[in-house]
């Protein structure tokens, strides 16, 4: 008995002892102090921000904040969960802000408890990405083709109204595979609301939104899910947010705009359907664009935060450093949009998402000057 | 001076003595006292530690209530807008607002009965294995082990292997066969289920056969039978009811089971075609959009398939418990 | 022998070697399943792996050093919070055999037993998250230790019921209390089925990941701060394995090479150790 009860003890003690090396060796880059009682996650005592939404913005941002932290040392811990999951939590008050490929709609809106300013942070492109390594050139879709493939209606590659399209490509007799999100995501509601505006079937049967009722196919969670699924599935087809699709090298297709131009996805047909007046509350849509070679699917992606940033145990230290963020975000941060295929904002958006930030209060008083 | 300096000695002297004698008694007094404000103690001590187990006993009771509590009353607004067609509606639309539970049903169910039939065979080769033939030696020992390893695997793993390997290995299958070569889906699932099912009915069946009694055994052998016609005659009917508790409690497993199942199954809220269409089960619906239910009707019915999935995994559970003290008494 | 009885005994030798077979098939797909993330994770462990943070995406050199201190922190917290309680829950179960309470404290016991592991996620997000206002390791660690309550119970309270009772009544005899009998007596003499439910208990939330899913959230940082959201290993390997990134890939199979190694070695102790102590009992 007595030599079980030691060979306990020790082997308790080993445990307790190694995480406390751990725990000291790594005291310096960690944050040291248990704090206060109930500190939760607003609470000021250490210099970290928590965030959470979009998986389209999580390549961009997980650059951006590693680049922040080594110059300002600011540590911003980003849970790419889905746009769906940003709002919600945002509402909830258990993350310091969100981030969404879709403003807010009007039940979202009225769950809030105050006002939520957008502020625009990147745009980008939503692509038809496929799987068909056996294909040489770029596949061409227009509207009406892209609705039919997502309802249901066109089942193989082969079928005569994408051969339509794409004179002189032998298409091959493999099933058409469709991808969607399972999650609830901005980069749906680019995309729905694109088809809702081209296809007046797709509008009346399924609709727009950040989670659907999807006719066929088959769910990933996050981009990262629709992506693999894509990849992994011969004959697969689905919508993905250009950064993903190139970073993985994914083969996508070139959409029938507006004024009937094939336009390939990029940062350039992105940046010109951008380039639009952006109304002073920034919620505006990009998709379906006028400009003749602009893509599209395109979207902007917000930051989400509270309009009154003096709730729950907020102090006013925090909601400057988050503040500082996202003007950085907007101005410095920009320029690693390009690296990684984000369209970095016009200049017309980043005067707007300077004044919108300078709207936001801290006990009533505007915390950037 | 001389006096006052002798009368303090003397009083000096006197106290200490009075103090000696008085100082035996009070010893003798406090040895007394001390007895009894000990055993007091004890006696303290001893309610104090009764009632701290009777509180916890209590707490755990609470406890349980709490979840049950917790599950229901966070129901209740989808209760109250869908009402008891959420049992079998077949559309689960968070845009519309129409939220029916039959296709996450229908996927749990199908994923769980498949696993479990695939794994049967295999659990009760084991428990025969162990409880008849070879109860004894370190063979059996190990693939005792081996086989009680299999439940501690975490599941998070089985679905990482399940989407690296088997994943590919069921697209190559499902195109030999003429199917959508999704490799992901309900098939998909049960097969990885199947796996992690297999040790707790091989582990419950194997100590239900060897509890059968010898001399019920020894009278069949003694009439001939053969070892085949003495398991099938006489452990099986004796084990019957032992061996399907070890089915539900495997059963029980495969519907709660959460991580491996939404890494491999398709996540799709359509109601599955075919075995091998991708599908939901309820866990994976809930851990899938729990986080980003962004208007309280859909986080409520997120709950209430919580609530669902709560309730028949404990009933099953339940009653699989029951057999197996019916059995064991 | 008639031809009859030849058949019948062929019958009985080609059962039982087709239950040798089943049965050895079982331990294939495991075996297969080790080798295969074993041979796959272990070149990616090194030093590095073990002491760096993961790095966004593109850049190469990430580790799980946030997923390997979070996790210990929450096992451990969700160990302390779970088997004082548990034992003193199994201690109580043991001693008092008729009581109600003690009825329907079993029934719950069994019924906890049973619940899928984000059923219990979802009700700490309610007690934990919601009214602390965030994520937290805390709330992670909370949801953990009520699922390790019932093992905990369970061995404990089969272990003390094992005790023969002369011993218990043989240090009433001595003049005993009730709480010295127990804490002196009863659980050093059960010492060995109350670790390995113990330690069976901390292998099995070693690799939980859905009740994380809702409370302890993730961090891209190192943190030890149980207020704040935390990374664990079987969280790391849910996010970084669904990604379509190949470095994330890579640290995916890492930490599942660590993760499983961890498991299966708390396992294998837990079996030497009741072996080897069991036959002093």
């Amino acid at each position: 008995m007595k030599k079980v009860k030691t060979l306990a003890l020790t082997a308790f003690a080993i445990i307790v002892s190694g995480g406390m090396m751990l725990v000291g060796c790594n005291g310096g880059t960690g944050n040291g102090s248990k704090a206060d009682s109930t500190a939760n996650s607003t609470s000021d005592n250490d210099n970290t921000i928590l965030g959470a939404g979009s998986t389209f913005d999580n390549p961009l941002f997980s650059k951006m904040f590693s680049e922040y932290n080594k110059t300002n040392g600011l540590k911003v811990n980003y849970q790419s969960i889905g746009s769906g999951g940003g709002i919600q939590q945002l509402t909830s008050k258990t993350v310091d802000f969100g981030a969404s490929d879709a403003p807010l709609n009007g039940k979202q809106d009225s769950a809030l408890s105050g006002p939520v300013v957008h502020v625009p942070v990147t745009a980008g492109a939503v692509v038809i990405s496929y799987n068909l390594p056996e294909l040489k050139d770029t596949l061409n879709f227009t509207p009406d083709v892209l609705a039919k493939m997502f309802l249901g209606e066109i089942k193989k590659w082969n079928d005569p109204k994408i051969a339509a399209i794409n004179k002189g490509v032998k298409l091959p007799a493999t099933d058409i595979l469709i991808a969607h999100r399972s999650d609830g995501s901005g980069t749906t509601n680019i995309f729905t609301t694109y088809l809702s505006k081209v296809s007046p079937e797709w509008d009346s049967k399924v609709g727009k939104g950040s989670s659907v009722n999807w006719p066929v196919g088959l769910g990933g969670k996050g981009n990262e899910g629709v992506a693999g699924s894509i990849k992994q599935t011969p004959g697969g087809v689905g919508y993905i947010e250009l950064a993903y699709a190139m970073q993985n090298n994914m083969a996508f297709g070139k959409l029938q705009n507006k004024a009937g131009n094939f336009i390939t996805p990029s940062i350039a047909s992105v940046t010109s359907a951008a380039n639009i007046t952006i109304p002073a509350d920034a919620k505006v849509s990009l998709t379906n664009t006028d400009a003749p070679d602009g893509y599209p699917i395109s979207g902007l992606s917000w930051v989400l935060v509270y309009k009154e940033q003096k709730y729950s145990d907020r102090s006013a230290d925090k909601a400057t450093k988050m503040l500082k963020l996202i003007q950085w975000m907007i101005h410095d941060g920009q320029q690693y949009s390009g690296a990684l295929n984000y369209a970095p904002l016009s200049p017309a958006a980043v005067t707007v998402g300077d004044a919108i930030l300078k709207t936001v209060t801290y006990d009533g008083k505007p915390i950037l000057q | 001076m001389e006096t006052t300096a002798n009368n303090d000695l003397i009083t000096r002297s006197e106290n200490i003595l009075e103090r000696v004698i008085t100082s035996t008694k009070i010893r003798d007094a406090v040895k007394g006292i001390k007895r009894i404000r000990r055993s007091h103690r004890q006696i303290r001590a001893e309610n104090v530690f009764r009632r701290t187990l009777t509180i916890v006993g209590l707490v755990t009771v609470l406890l349980v209530m709490g979840i049950m509590l917790t599950l229901i009353v966070q129901s209740t607004l989808s209760i109250k807008t869908t009402g008891i067609s959420y049992l079998w509606g077949k559309t689960w639309d968070p845009v519309r607002d129409i939220f029916g539970a039959y296709p996450f049903l229908l996927g749990t169910l199908l994923t769980s009965f498949l696993a479990l039939f695939i794994s049967i065979p295999f659990s009760f080769a084991v428990a025969i294995f162990l409880g008849e033939y070879y109860p004894k030696g370190w063979l059996p020992n190990l693939l005792k082990n081996t086989v009680e390893l299999i439940a501690a695997v975490p599941s998070v793993i089985y679905g990482f292997w399940g989407l690296a390997v088997l994943v590919p290995i069921v697209r190559s299958f499902e195109s030999s066969i003429g199917v959508d070569p999704v490799g992901l889906g309900i098939f998909t699932s049960s097969l990885i289920l199947a796996i992690m099912v297999i040790p707790y009915a091989a582990s419950l069946g194997q100590s239900m056969i060897k509890m059968v009694p010898a001399n019920l055994k020894e009278a069949a052998y003694s009439l001939g039978a053969t070892r085949w016609e003495v398991i099938r005659s006489v452990i099986i009917p004796y084990t019957k009811s032992g061996l399907f508790a070890g089915i539900l409690l495997s059963l029980g497993r495969a519907l709660g089971e959460t991580m491996a199942v939404t890494m491999v199954i398709g996540n799709t809220s359509l109601i599955p075609k075919s075995i091998f269409a991708p599908g939901n089960t309820m866990a994976s619906v809930i851990a899938n959009e729990f986080t980003e239910a962004d208007h309280p009707v859909y986080l409520s019915a997120l709950i209430e398939l919580g609530l669902v999935l709560f309730l028949v995994t404990v009933v099953i559970n339940m009653i699989g418990k029951r057999l197996t003290k019916q059995f064991t008494n | 022998m008639s031809p009859h009885v030849k058949y019948r005994i062929g019958k009985s030798t080609g059962f039982q070697v087709l239950t040798v077979l089943l049965a050895f098939a079982c331990v294939v797909p495991l075996i297969f399943i080790l080798i295969y993330i074993i041979q796959a994770g272990i070149t990616k462990i090194n030093w590095h792996f073990l002491v760096n943070l993961p790095k966004p995406v593109g850049e190469t050199g990430g580790g799980i050093a946030n997923a390997l201190l979070g996790s210990m922190i929450i096992i451990s917290v969700a160990s302390l919070i779970a088997i004082p309680f548990g034992i003193l829950v199994g201690i109580y179960l043991s001693e008092n055999k008729k009581s109600k309470l003690a009825y329907w404290c079993r029934l719950c016991v069994d019924i906890l037993q049973g619940v899928p592991s984000i059923v219990i996620g979802i009700v700490a997000y309610f007690w934990l998250v919601k009214p602390l206002g965030g994520f937290s390791a805390l709330s992670g660690s909370a949801a953990l230790s009520i699922m390790m309550l019932p093992i905990i119970i369970r061995s404990t309270e089969e272990t003390l019921l094992m005790l023969p009772d002369s011993l218990r009544e043989a240090a009433y005899a001595l003049g005993m209390p009730f709480h010295r009998v127990i804490l002196k007596v009863i659980i050093p003499c059960g010492i060995s089925g109350i670790l390995s439910g113990v330690m069976l208990s901390v292998a099995r939330i070693a690799g939980e990941t859905a009740p994380l899913l809702f409370t302890a959230f993730g961090n891209t940082y190192l943190s030890t701060n149980i207020f704040k959201p935390m990374q664990s290993l079987p969280l790391l390997i849910f996010n970084y394995a669904t990604s379509p990134y190949n470095d994330w890939h890579d640290l995916a199979w890492g930490a599942s090479c660590i993760l499983l190694i961890w498991v299966l070695l708390l396992n294998i102790t837990t079996k030497l150790i009741t072996r080897k102590w069991k036959v002093q009992l």
